[in-house]
């Protein structure tokens, strides 16, 4: 067993039992920093396979944006204690590891093509790809004007109850 | 690369198994999105690992593929969030089964 594959082995439990304390959790906001370590975890495989760059954008982007997003709603929403109670967690849990046994037993009876440690590629040349136009400049600037309209889309769709609430209020005032 | 190809698609297709669950057993709209950032997540590890052990002409492709994965789990993110509060607005809660004015 090489140093690496030992690297693999913690970095992969971190992400699956994060995504494990997220299914179990009973409380929403401990689901959710259970979610930053399987973050955590991913970004681990990721510079295990040589990708600082993608490492570093996804600790930046989920653990930083994504997962204070979700405690954000977590915050504007009430808890709903009955919820794990209702839900039926053990039984699709069954469900869903009879479901990876089977996923498992097609995956390791597949030929998958022997590994052989491919460059990745730095942020340097990442970089030049997403500014060449003959590379991927037009996906970049089309993700770009996404972002844009999401960040409008999002802003609006929040703001709009508000007004529906104000609404009557001034009726009732006239 | 001394980390056979085949874990790591082990590896994505166990946070793939663990998010339909979430998605599907949690009766709470949060955490159905929770599910879809592991899903994403394990695919994602499958595009780096598959580029990692197959290479092409760029050898930043599988990269790139996932840096708009990335960029669209974060819009989904913004944008679900902000329909989630905007249904609790509305019916007063954030279980799945509640909006069903389609049913009635």
């Amino acid at each position: 067993m090489t140093a690496e594959f030992l690297a693999f082995l913690v970095v992969a439990a971190a992400a699956v039992s994060g995504a494990l304390i997220t299914l179990w959790s009973r409380s929403i906001v401990r689901s959710a920093f259970g979610l930053i370590l399987a973050f955590l975890g991913v970004a681990g495989v990721y510079a295990l396979l040589g990708c600082a760059f993608l490492a570093i954008t996804q600790l930046v982007v989920y653990v930083g944006g994504v997962v204070v997003l979700y405690l954000f709603g977590v915050m504007l929403t009430p808890p709903d204690l009955e919820e794990r109670r209702a839900s039926r967690v053990t039984f699709w849990a069954v469900l869903g590891s009879i479901s990876l046994v089977l996923f498992a037993i097609s995956l390791f009876s597949t030929k998958l093509p022997s590994s052989s440690g491919r460059p990745m590629g730095d942020a340097a040349g990442i970089g030049e790809a997403l500014l060449t136009r003959d590379a991927y400049l037009l996906p970049f600037e089309i993700a770009s004007v996404l972002l844009l309209v999401v960040l409008v889309g999002a802003v609006h769709l929040a703001r709009r109850e508000r007004k529906k609430i104000q609404e009557p209020t001034e009726g009732g005032k006239a | 690369m001394t980390v056979p190809l085949v874990w790591y698609v082990l590896l994505a297709l166990i946070l793939f198994t663990i998010g339909l669950v979430v998605i599907v057993s949690r009766h709470n709209l949060i955490y159905t999105l929770m599910g879809v950032e592991l899903i994403l997540n394990g695919a994602n590890i499958n595009f780096i690992a598959f580029a990692r052990a197959l290479g092409g002409e760029y050898p930043v492709a599988g990269n790139i593929f996932s840096i708009f994965v990335i960029v669209l789990a974060a819009a989904e993110a913004a944008v679900a969030l902000a329909i989630v509060l905007h249904v609790f607005g509305h019916f007063g809660s954030i279980r799945p089964e509640d909006p069903n004015m389609l049913r009635e």
